[in-house]
């Protein structure tokens, strides 16, 4: 992960659906209070969201279906506005775009998979994912290579002449994920792409998408209404509930420290030792003596614990320099699998 | 007690109809009454009352209001002629350079701008008929008839029917291969050798403006009022009262308004296609998910694209129907159109019934509906034509249509050319077949039909006097025995249990405007027509519906045949009914059956396939055998699809007995025809009209409201 600069900038978005929502909002002065607004005929979606993403972070919007998640990808993408609030791209004021800057901005920086995949039925395989080029007036036959490119990056070669209800559901959100793919945008949106999809093929796509994302390095926001989904693809995680941002931090930070009630009722039934990597265990480096054993930081605890356990003494963290970082107590392991858990039942 | 709490409906309803019938029974028939030809004609009799209104004198038979209303609407048609022509004659004159005279003329605006719609409307139509027959007008429309006289040679050459064959059977080819070329060759041939041709190209040349332009204007209102709220809003009544509104009845001040020809044909056209067109558009267009919508957005698309490359492409299923039913209606537009002098196979199908040469009518009738079909067909794989990015094509195969026309344009000339030295007598066939020297089987269906009248006589005469003696007059001296406050307690009390009261407010208002038109009566014959046209067709159609959804395969045939059936124009129902059955009622009402029996039949086909399979299996699960499944699982989840049948069959039946005039009968639409060749018929025509879709409408609000509620009971989207 490369912290460089900010893409997204959200500075208290509201979206707030009704017609006199403006009017409200302006009254409620920044206390939004749903129950309030609903009496009023007016339904909160999004409700003071604040939050950066930076270039190559995967941000992942995590809340059951009605928590305003879907809104917040909406308004950041623009297909609706937001009632208040800023929202930047790269610098750009989003909400004072133009129609033409906004659809420029479409054509070049954005893409966006859809849950229930969106393909155009009269198109084939390949003229569904050369779509946005030739929306973009691209030549044709430049349109159909970089199309035939993108079906070989998510592996449908051979079937680019297939109609979409030709196809299975975890092929027709390869045609998805290829067409947002196609005019190679900075920054991808995913709007629960993966729900729609059995577990074994859920899980088939999440690796690809991570494999794909390894290449790509986008910015994205993906959103999910899965946990386990968010915990392993995320680098931040923003969890959300009635438009509310509840927690946003990484996958590590929420499972060790749900900030609310909500984020805890989450985090209990997570297995921690597949979900957190050593460094978010390890102590500081102290003039111990260590055992022979070195670790990456990186490593999944779940992955070495067996080796780990083995040993005695403390074992060295390292980083990617090979220089050590930290130390690990075997019991510590220990600790972190089994110790969260002492107020169940 | 019990019951009536188990069944508050039931209750309801029975209720009804003892007020219903205790009004029928207690209201006594007016001595003077007898069934009055129209009780509002003009002319004077000591027994009428009259009244005056916005100076309009109105004469009428007064009886108790009970009874009858007086047709305090009696004023409106009469109204509705004096505003159009002064609208035509009066209204605000404009300033018009003539060219002929080299100055400025008055005219009023309306006139200069049906005059201007004509005569554009008349240029296209001519242009078409020219190149496919040949001719002067063309020619004439850019210079002028002392041009012509000079330059003897300017004309427009025919293509010969050699060409236009070769044509149509490439031009199926392309869209869509073998099947569909050998057909449209085929067709062609038929027509050629038939003797058929000039007519056919007539009427085509109509079909080729009228289609295309009732598409682009349907398209456009209706992309307009998915886009708008307000035009749909506006277009909403105008909309429903078209879909219910028949045909006829637009023809009578279209005539005022555009005069008679081709051209007014074509704008009629365009009145009656459009509507439809609008409606499928725009169901088209809402049924598109948000979620496509959104990814086109997210591709860059500006508005334009977004409309044209994502939202009608996705919706092609609905708008292809909507194109499906434009082509009906053109169609079975170009028959009726005859009526205000359009020409083509419509004016000679009209002339042989005309002359009961059934022979004649028979052909004229087939070749029409054989282009239907073909038109009908090509639109459809036109529409569904894919584009192949991969093929690497020589220049031959790119062109390779192209090609094959030229050669056939080639080889067609030359033949033309040779066929004129060869066929001495004046008639090169192999450029065309001129009328009258074709091939004709008339003779042989004329003989047939004859061989039927005198083998089947009697039983058809002992058929036809039973069912009028004993099934159709009774039932229509019932309905003309209705008092008019029972109806009213009928049609509002129907309303009210189904709807509630603003239901029972809208069919009691329809119900109140034929009331007080002078048409009362009629309006109660066509009533009495339509239902017992719609009993038997639902009867026909849900038994055989239901059949033929026992298996897959007569299930699709029978969904196929009614797809051929629904492309025939509506008066070519008329010919072997009339074969059969001569000039009587009984003829207007099988061809009501007939006709009235394809939706019955479709939507019940429809309804009953789509019952979820999950009710299936639960129901095999359950142990029910196939009556008891069709019986408690089936109907009931699919009885709403089938109202809708119900719905369509009524406008259908309305529709053909509307048509049926033509053939003789007494209800409002022999009052439409008469119209027509009433120079002030406008108003009368048009009043009509609305009377009969006013009719439709009564029944399409009380089976929408009911469907609905329903669908909503039954949890059905």
């Amino acid at each position: 992960m490369i912290m460089t600069d900010t893409v997204i900038k959200c500075n208290s978005v509201y979206k707030i659906f009704g017609t006199n929502a403006k009017k409200m909002l302006q009254e409620a002065n920044g206390n939004v209070d749903a129950k309030t607004f609903q009496k009023n005929g007016c339904i909160v979606g999004v409700n003071n969201a604040s939050f950066e993403v930076s270039r190559g972070e995967m941000l992942v919007v995590m809340g059951l279906s009605g928590s305003g998640k879907s809104t917040l990808l909406r308004c950041i993408s623009r297909l609706t506005d937001a009632t208040a609030g800023k929202i930047y791209i790269e610098d750009q004021d989003l909400l004072s775009l133009n129609n033409k800057e906004l659809i420029e901005l479409r054509r070049n920086k954005m893409g966006m998979v859809f849950q229930s995949f969106a393909l155009l039925p009269h198109k084939t395989v390949l003229e569904n994912i050369a779509f946005p080029l030739q929306i973009k007036g691209v030549k044709d036959q430049e349109c159909i290579n970089k199309a035939m490119d993108m079906v070989k990056l998510v592996g449908l070669d051979g079937r680019e002449n297939y109609f979409p209800r030709e196809l299975s559901g975890g092929q027709q959100q390869r045609v998805g994920i290829a067409r947002s793919l196609a005019v190679e945008p900075d920054i991808w949106f995913l709007d629960e792409p993966f729900s729609a999809l059995d577990p074994l093929i859920r899980k088939e796509m999440q690796d690809e998408f991570l494999r794909l994302q390894e290449k790509l390095q986008k910015t994205i926001m993906f959103i999910t209404h899965d946990f386990d989904e968010a915990l392993k693809l995320a680098d931040r995680i923003a969890i959300m509930k009635d438009g509310i941002i509840e927690q946003l931090d990484t996958p590590a930070n929420i499972v060790l420290n749900p900030a609310t009630e909500y984020v805890k009722k989450f985090t209990e039934e997570v297995p921690r030792e597949k979900v957190l990597k050593i460094e978010d265990v390890m102590e500081k480096p102290n003039n111990e003596n260590l055992s022979d054993l070195k670790f990456s930081k990186n490593e999944i605890i779940e992955n070495v614990a067996e080796k780990i356990l083995t040993q005695e003494k403390s074992v060295a963290v390292i980083d990617e320099n090979n220089k050590i970082v930290g130390t690990l107590h075997p019991s510590k392991i220990i600790h972190t699998v089994f110790g969260g858990r002492k107020n169940k039942g | 007690m019990e019951l009536l709490k188990r069944y508050p409906k039931l209750f309801q309803w029975l209720f009804l109809l003892v007020v219903f019938f205790t009004l029928c029974f207690t209201i006594e028939v007016p001595e003077t009454y007898k069934f009055i030809r129209g009780q509002a004609e003009f002319i004077k009799d000591p027994n009428q009352s009259t009244y005056t209104l916005f100076g309009i004198e109105v004469r009428y038979y007064a009886f108790d209001t009970l009874w009858r209303l007086p047709p305090l609407l009696g004023w409106l048609p009469i109204w509705i002629n004096d505003s159009l022509f002064f609208l035509l004659n009066d209204w605000m004159p404009i300033e018009i350079w003539n060219e002929d005279i080299q100055e400025y003329k008055t005219r009023p605006l309306v006139l200069q701008i049906t005059r201007t719609l004509t005569s554009s409307m008349t240029f296209l139509i001519e242009l078409i008929r020219e190149i496919l027959l040949g001719g002067v007008e063309t020619i004439v429309a850019f210079t002028s008839w002392d041009w012509i006289s000079e330059n003897s040679w300017a004309k427009l050459p025919g293509l010969p029917w050699t060409v236009v064959a070769a044509g149509a059977a490439i031009l199926g080819y392309k869209l869509s291969g073998k099947g569909l070329a050998i057909f449209a060759g085929i067709v062609m041939i038929y027509i050629s050798i038939f003797g058929q041709w000039k007519p056919s190209m007539q009427t085509l040349s109509f079909i080729l403006v009228a289609a295309p332009l009732s598409f682009i204007f349907g398209l456009s209102l209706g992309i307009m009022a998915f886009k708008s709220k307000r035009v749909e809003k506006a277009l909403h009544p105008i909309l429903l009262v078209m879909q219910t509104m028949p045909q006829y009845a637009v023809l009578v001040p279209a005539i005022v308004l555009f005069g008679v020809g081709d051209h007014a044909a074509v704008i009629i056209t365009m009145v009656v296609a459009v509507p439809p067109m609008i409606l499928l558009t725009l169901l088209g267009l809402r049924g598109v998910s948000p979620e496509v919508i959104e990814a086109g957005r997210m591709s860059g698309c500006n508005n334009l694209q977004l409309m044209f490359k994502v939202l009608i492409p996705t919706a092609r299923r609905d708008i292809l129907i909507g194109v499906n039913q434009v082509i009906m209606v053109c169609f079975s537009m170009a028959v009726i159109s005859a009526f205000i002098g359009a020409k083509g196979l419509g004016f000679n199908l009209l002339l042989a019934l005309n002359q009961l040469n059934i022979g004649l009518a028979l052909e004229a009738g087939l070749c029409i509906s054989l282009i239907a079909i073909l038109l009908d067909k090509m639109s459809l794989a036109w529409a569904n034509k894919q584009t192949d990015y991969f093929g690497n094509l020589t220049f031959f195969q790119r062109h390779k249509n192209t090609l094959f026309f030229a050669g056939a344009v080639l080889i067609a000339v030359i033949f033309a050319y040779a066929g004129s030295f060869y066929f001495k007598e004046g008639f090169n066939y192999l450029y065309e077949v001129p009328h009258n020297k074709g091939i004709s089987t008339a003779d042989f269906w004329n003989k047939g039909v004859d061989w039927i009248w005198d083998t089947f006589f009697h039983t058809l005469k002992i058929f036809n006097t039973w069912l009028i003696v004993d099934v159709l007059q009774p039932m229509r001296a019932a309905y003309l025995r209705m008092p008019i406050v029972a109806t009213f307690v009928l049609v509002m009390g129907a309303g009210y249990i189904i709807g509630g009261i603003r239901s029972a407010i809208v069919v009691g208002g329809l119900t109140l405007f034929i009331a007080l038109s002078p048409w009362w009566d009629r309006a109660l014959v066509t009533t009495y027509m339509a239902t017992f046209g719609v009993i038997i067709s639902c009867t026909i159609g849900v038994t055989v519906g239901t059949l033929c959804s026992q298996n897959e395969y007569t299930k699709n045939f029978m969904l196929a045949v009614c797809d051929i059936f629904q492309t025939f124009p509506s008066f070519v129902y008329l010919i072997p009914v009339m074969m059969l059955f001569g000039v009587t009622d009984t003829s207007v009402l099988i061809a009501v059956i007939v006709y009235a029996t394809i939706p019955a039949t479709r939507y019940t086909i429809e309804g009953l396939r789509s019952v979820p399979t999950a009710l299936h299996d639960a129901g095999s699960m359950s142990g029910v055998t196939k009556l008891q499944r069709l019986l408690n699982i089936e109907f009931p989840i699919a009885f709403p699809h089938m109202m809708l049948g119900l719905n369509q069959t009524i406008v259908f039946a309305l529709f053909m007995v509307i048509i049926g005039a033509f053939i003789g009968t007494e209800d409002l639409g022999q009052y439409i025809l008469k119209a027509l060749s009433d120079r002030k018929g406008a108003g009368i025509g048009l009043t009509l009209g609305i009377c009969v879709a006013f009719i439709g409408l009564i029944f399409d609000n009380l089976i929408r409201t009911w469907v609905e509620k329903r669908k909503k009971h039954l949890g059905i989207d």
